[in-house]
Order: structure tokens, then sequence, then C-alpha cells
């Protein structure tokens, strides 16, 4: 490799230039929507998410303290106090919504129902009156000032922690995971029994069933909607959590047998027919010999299977939800709120992100299972 | 009773009976019909040989029989018949796929899924291609790539929401809070575009949210490939004055195109399929319908089980070279 030594620190920098380029490019809707379900939803309307670090000129509409913190001061009445915690730089104000720019900081306004009204540019007011405030709520002030950059969690407590405000996805979570777990269960063990006779048991056919379960592989599930749908309308399962179970589980059984047979028969011939000359049955086999040395392509299977299961939409529409509405999944919810929230970014960014943590996490722990199951699943 | 305990019954039940199916019918087979004992101890133990693959297999089969080969037989029944009201099939022959060319929605279903035929398995696989060729050369290459290949793990409907806000406009004048609309204003465009309802081009913008996400797939097995290709033959073409360049398209390129063909065929296959995307982003509106869009129109909101089955074979054709070709290659390799 030494002729294209001299080249190599130039074009390394190009490499490392370009990759960098890529993942930007990659990450930047994601890192978008996540930032965007930390802002306030007034942020979202003003200003692009990627302002978010940069102080920004907003229009706020805040209130006074209420009049029971009125203290006298000789023969004045006064409130004082600031607007809004956080640090601003206010330029104009108004206490009119016809005129929001009516005053400049540090001059006095008129109030309506008497007394006047002072705002200086960092927040800080003070009102005086010759009789006592009346009234239970503060004065309304509008402001446009430049707030320093924010971040809230506040979207995700109301998503999270309040039931009136959690459009339906913490039921929708704890749905989604009741779908998810016993359809990636299920189908793993019977998946496994078939991926050992498959690979270690000789019988005529077996070739012919490789080939068939191969060939299943691609078969669109678009196919199966009616058919299962009636079938499970016809035996009384309808439409619910077993119909789902039963429906990821025949779905998720061409690639799970799939993977773990190439696996399975990869694995040492030696272990297998020692076990058999001392006397192991085929039953014994599997569950002592086979089951623990397969794991990694178990891992695999599994977190293929969550993914899609967990990410899933159209059986989910098919065979869970019903027109109750009791039993909607993450993915359903969101679509939902896209037709009925479709401005709200501070719902939608949030109900995505609450829906794509647990997948994340699961891809940041185990990428070394899912990378293994690809290759072992593609590469052939 | 909640389903999260309902969820906790249905795996002890499920897990329970299939290991209970396997202990005891192995049981059965060993002990009571053909038990390894007696006079015919070695014909038994024959016969047991030959049975006992079945006994692992048949749950297997069982619901890939009825999951996945039994829908394709009634699908296709289904296609050819017609619901009578008030219960009942009616032989209609080829009248739903005649109705189906008639309309205009199917022929733009068409169009569109092949457009997303070329365009999205051929980025996909480039991106993925050059993804890998870099990150390859790098030391921070595995958190490029797992950067990269972090929006496989991204429902479709989440990617969509992801998407939408990149597409968002905003009323001409207003701060743009959508990046492409921003972008564009800011290279000196007058007016927000709403990028989704124009039509033909909208369907690349669809595109790119597949591609997005198809792509760390695509990287990840063909940098396995690329690291599987043998030193010498790079080395031999160093040392015979090969550019970078020329290495990359006439050294590792031929030797991978097996990969390469494995992840077009795979990802066209998820092209066909798709779905999710455009129902959450257009829902077909502004002609970006597709045909598993159209079918799942026909069946669920039309209710014609008919027209929607025939659309469902049309994926189906579509697949079966695929198929086919997968087929053959897994009967190449078992020899």
């Amino acid at each position: 490799m030494d002729n294209i030594a001299g080249t190599k620190s130039t074009l390394s920098w190009v490499v490392n230039i370009s990759v960098a380029i890529l993942v930007a490019l990659w990450l930047f809707p994601t890192v978008g929507l996540l930032i965007s379900s930390f802002r306030t939803a007034d942020q979202i309307a003003v200003s692009g998410w990627w302002k978010a670090p940069f102080a920004t000129e907003q229009n706020l509409t805040l209130r006074s303290n209420a009049p029971d913190t009125q203290v006298q001061e000789g023969d004045l009445y006064v409130i004082e106090g600031r607007l809004d915690e956080a640090d601003m730089d206010i330029s104009v104000w108004g206490i009119s919504s016809r005129a929001i720019d009516a005053y400049q900081p540090g001059e006095t306004a008129e109030l309506r129902k008497g007394g006047t009204i002072t705002v200086q540019a960092d927040g800080r007011y003070r009102m005086e009156n010759t009789e006592a405030f009346g009234g239970k709520r503060g004065q309304r002030i509008f402001v446009t000032a430049i707030t320093p950059p924010q971040l809230t969690v506040e979207n995700y407590d109301n998503m999270l922690l309040s039931e009136e405000t959690s459009e339906g996805m913490v039921k929708a979570f704890f749905n989604t995971l009741t779908v998810t777990i016993p359809a990636t269960v299920i189908p793993i063990l019977i998946a496994a029994f078939a991926a050992y006779a498959l690979a270690w048991m000789d019988f005529a056919g077996r070739a012919i069933l490789i080939a068939v379960i191969v060939g299943l592989l691609v078969v669109p599930l678009q196919l199966a909607l009616i058919p299962l749908l009636k079938l499970h309308l016809g035996i009384g399962i309808g439409k619910g959590y077993l119909g789902v179970w039963l429906a990821h589980t025949g779905f998720g059984l061409p690639l799970a047998i799939y993977l773990l047979r190439n696996y399975v028969a990869g694995l040492p011939r030696d272990i297998i027919e020692n076990a058999r000359v001392d006397g192991a049955s085929d039953f014994q086999i599997f569950t002592r010999i086979i089951l623990p040395l397969s794991f990694p392509a178990l891992a695999s299977f599994a977190i293929f299977q969550f993914l899609w299961t967990w990410n899933d939409l159209l059986v989910a529409k098919v065979f869970l939800i019903d027109s109750s509405g009791q039993t909607t999944v993450m993915t359903n919810q969101i679509v939902e709120l896209l037709g009925t929230r479709g401005g709200n970014w501070e719902i939608l960014a949030t109900a995505a992100f609450v829906s794509i943590a647990v997948p994340l996490l699961v891809f940041f722990t185990m990428q070394r299972y899912l990378v293994r199951g690809l290759l072992a699943g593609s590469v052939k | 009773m909640h389903p999260a305990l309902l969820g906790l019954i249905t795996i002890t039940i499920g897990v329970t009976s299939c290991v209970g199916y396997f202990y005891l019918s192995n049981l059965f087979l060993d002990r009571v019909l053909y038990p390894p004992r007696g006079p015919n101890a070695g014909r038994n133990i024959n016969r047991a040989n030959l049975i006992r693959p079945w006994l692992f297999l048949f749950p297997a089969l069982f619901a890939l029989g009825l999951y996945l080969a039994y829908p394709v037989v009634e699908t296709l029944r289904l296609s050819l018949t017609e619901r009578v009201a008030g219960g009942g099939y009616k032989w209609v022959g080829f009248d739903n796929y005649s109705q189906m060319l008639s309309e205009p929605k199917f022929w733009e279903a068409i169009r569109n899924n092949m457009l997303w035929l070329i365009v999205v398995p051929a980025m996909s696989t480039a991106f993925g291609l050059l993804a890998a060729q870099l990150t390859d050369r790098i030391k921070w290459g595995n958190i490029a790539k797992s950067l990269i290949f972090m929006p496989m793990a991204i429902s479709f409907v989440g990617a969509s929401v992801i998407w939408k806000l990149v597409y968002d406009a905003r009323p001409a004048g207003t701060d743009q809070i959508g990046v492409l609309n921003a972008l564009y204003i800011w290279f000196g465009g007058t007016e927000p575009n709403t990028w989704l309802t124009i039509p033909f081009w909208n369907n690349f913008f669809l595109m790119v949210v597949l591609i997005w996400i198809q792509t760390g797939f695509a990287m990840v097995i063909l940098s396995a490939a690329l690291r599987g290709i043998p030193e010498e033959t790079i080395e031999a073409a160093i040392v015979d004055g090969a550019s970078p360049l020329q290495i990359f398209f006439k050294i590792k390129v031929p030797q991978i195109m097996n990969t390469i063909l494995v992840v077009w065929t795979t990802i066209t296959i998820t092209v066909l399929k798709v779905f999710d995307i455009v129902f959450a982003m257009t829902n077909g509106q502004w002609e970006t319908q597709v045909l598993a869009n159209y079918m799942y129109d026909k069946m669920f909101r039309a209710n014609d089980w008919g027209v929607g089955s025939a659309g469902a074979m049309v994926i189906m054709l579509l697949v079966m070279p695929i198929l086919v070709w997968n087929v053959r290659n897994a009967r190449k390799e078992m020899r």
C-alpha cells in the first residue's frame, strides 16, 4: 500500500468530511423532531427547531401578580413583581391585544380600571393605584421580548403523567407492549424446534420444505389480511389481542425458521453426534445443547420480531383495532394525531418520540445481534 | 381483564403448551408407541425416528400453512368472487380485475409503484455502498455506521412524523419551521411550498423517507461483503497502479455483485409492501397512491373484498419473480 501513502492524508481528510456530512444528513431529521419535543408550542410555531439554541424574539401574553398580593405604600396600593422568571429582554409591550407594541420599556401606561403600570426591559413591573386593585386575576401584559433558549419537559409531562392531556398515548403504550411480547416469544419456540428438525434430522422432503420456507419469506402479508380476518371472525376469535398474536406469529415464522435453521445447521457436528452416541434423545439434544448454543441467533430473531411488531401498523389495524377505541396501538394513535392535531408539533413530536424511544433503546443496546441477524438472513 | 394480565397469561399458556406439546408428544412416541425395548427395539427406533421430525415440525408447518399458504389460495378465490348482500359469494370470473383495470386510481398506483421500485432500491443501495466504503476507512466508522443504521429501528409511522416536520410549510412571510422550506427561502425562493401536495414530485418526497430508512440496512450488509473481499486482489491492483476509484469500481464492486443483488431484491420487496408511509403522510391523495394503500382502501374503506383481493394478487404477481429467484438460489446452495 506504499504507493498511495502520499495521497493518504488528503484522501482521509476528504473521507472524514464526507462521512461527517452523510451522518449529519441522516441524523438531522430525527434530531429536529427530538428538539421540537422539548420546546413549547409557542416556540415551535414561531421559529425553526435549529434556532432552539439561540435567543428568539417572541410575542408573549403574561399576567401580573393577582390583586391579593398588593401592598400599601403610604397612600398608594402597589403590585410589584417580575414577568416570567427567565431572563428576557423586552423591546416593546402593551396592555391591550390590539396594541401589543404601544409602549417602550420604562414607559408608564394608564390602566383602564384606574392606576398605572410601568414595565422595565428586564421584565420587572410596578403597578400603582390610589385605590385598592379589585378583581381576582392579574393584569394582562403583552410583551415582545428576546427570550433566551429554553428547553422544557412539559410536553412529556403532559403526555405521560396526565390522563386528560395524554392523547391516549399511555394506554396505547401498554397496548403495544401487550401485543409485542407474546408475539415475540411464541414464534421463537415454535421455530426453534422446526429449525432443529430441518437442520439435524433426516427425513424425506426436507429439501423441499426448506425451499418452501424460503419462498414464504417474501409472500406479502397483504394477501393474508382478508382470508385471516374472515377465519378469525368465523372461529370466534374476532378482532383482539389473540388474533394479532396469532397473526404476528404466523407472519414471523418463515424468517424465524430460516434464521435459526441456518445457525443451527452451522453448529459443530461432533457435539451433536457425541451426545447421540451417549444416548441422548433428540428432545434432550435440543433442550440441553441446541437451545443454549443458539442464543445469538435467538436474540437476533427476537430483536427483529420485537422491532417489527412494535413498529407495525397494518397488522394491528386489521386484526386488533376495533371500533371501541380501547385497543389502539401507538403507531395507530400517531396516525390519528396526524389527522386531528396536524399542526400541533409539540404533541406530535412528543408522541412520536414516546413510541420511538423503546425501539431505539433496544437498537443501541443490542445492535450486535441485530447486525448478525441481518447478515445471516440476507447474505446467502 | 386488564390486557397486560391477559398478555402475561397468554405468554404463560403459549409457552407452556408449546413446551408441553413437544415434551409430551416425544414421551408418547418413545414410551408408548415405539419403545426402544423388547423384541422389536431396533425396528421401533427406526420408526420413531421416521415420525419424530414431523412432531418437531408440526406446529410450525400448521401455522405457516394457515397464515401464509392458505391465504394465497383464498385471496385468489376471493378475487374471482363478489360478496352478495346477506352473505355468501358469487363467482364473477375476472370482473373484479377488469373493474380494477378501468380505475384511474389503480393505474396511478401502478405508475407510482414502478417509480418507487426504480428509485428506492437504487438510491438505498448506492448510498449504502457509499457509506459502507467510506466508513470502513476511518477511526470513528463504527459510530458513523450505527448512526446511519439507526432509522432501521424507527417505525414507518415515526419516520413519517419526522419527515412531515421537515416538509412543513408556514404561510409566506412568517418564519418557516420545516427545514426544506427554510432552505428554499434562504436560497432565494419566494413562496413556501407544501411539498407533499405537488403532484408527481411529492412521490419523491415520500420515497426519501424509505431511502432514509433502508440505507442503513444496505450499508450493514454491503460493508460485511466489502470486508470479505480477499486482500490479495486489492494489493495486486495497487501494485498494478490502479487508482482508488478504479479499485472500487473494477475490483471491489464486481466481487460483491451477488450481495448487491440480494440487497436490491430485499429492498424491492419492502418497497412493494410499502403502506405505512403513504398512509400516514398523504393517504394516497395528490396522486401519491401506491398498490398496498390502494388495496387497503378497497378492502377496509370501500369494503370491496373482490377488488381488494385482486389488488393483493397484483402485489403477489410482482413479488413472484423474486420468490422464484430466491428459492432457486436456496436450492443451489443446498446441493
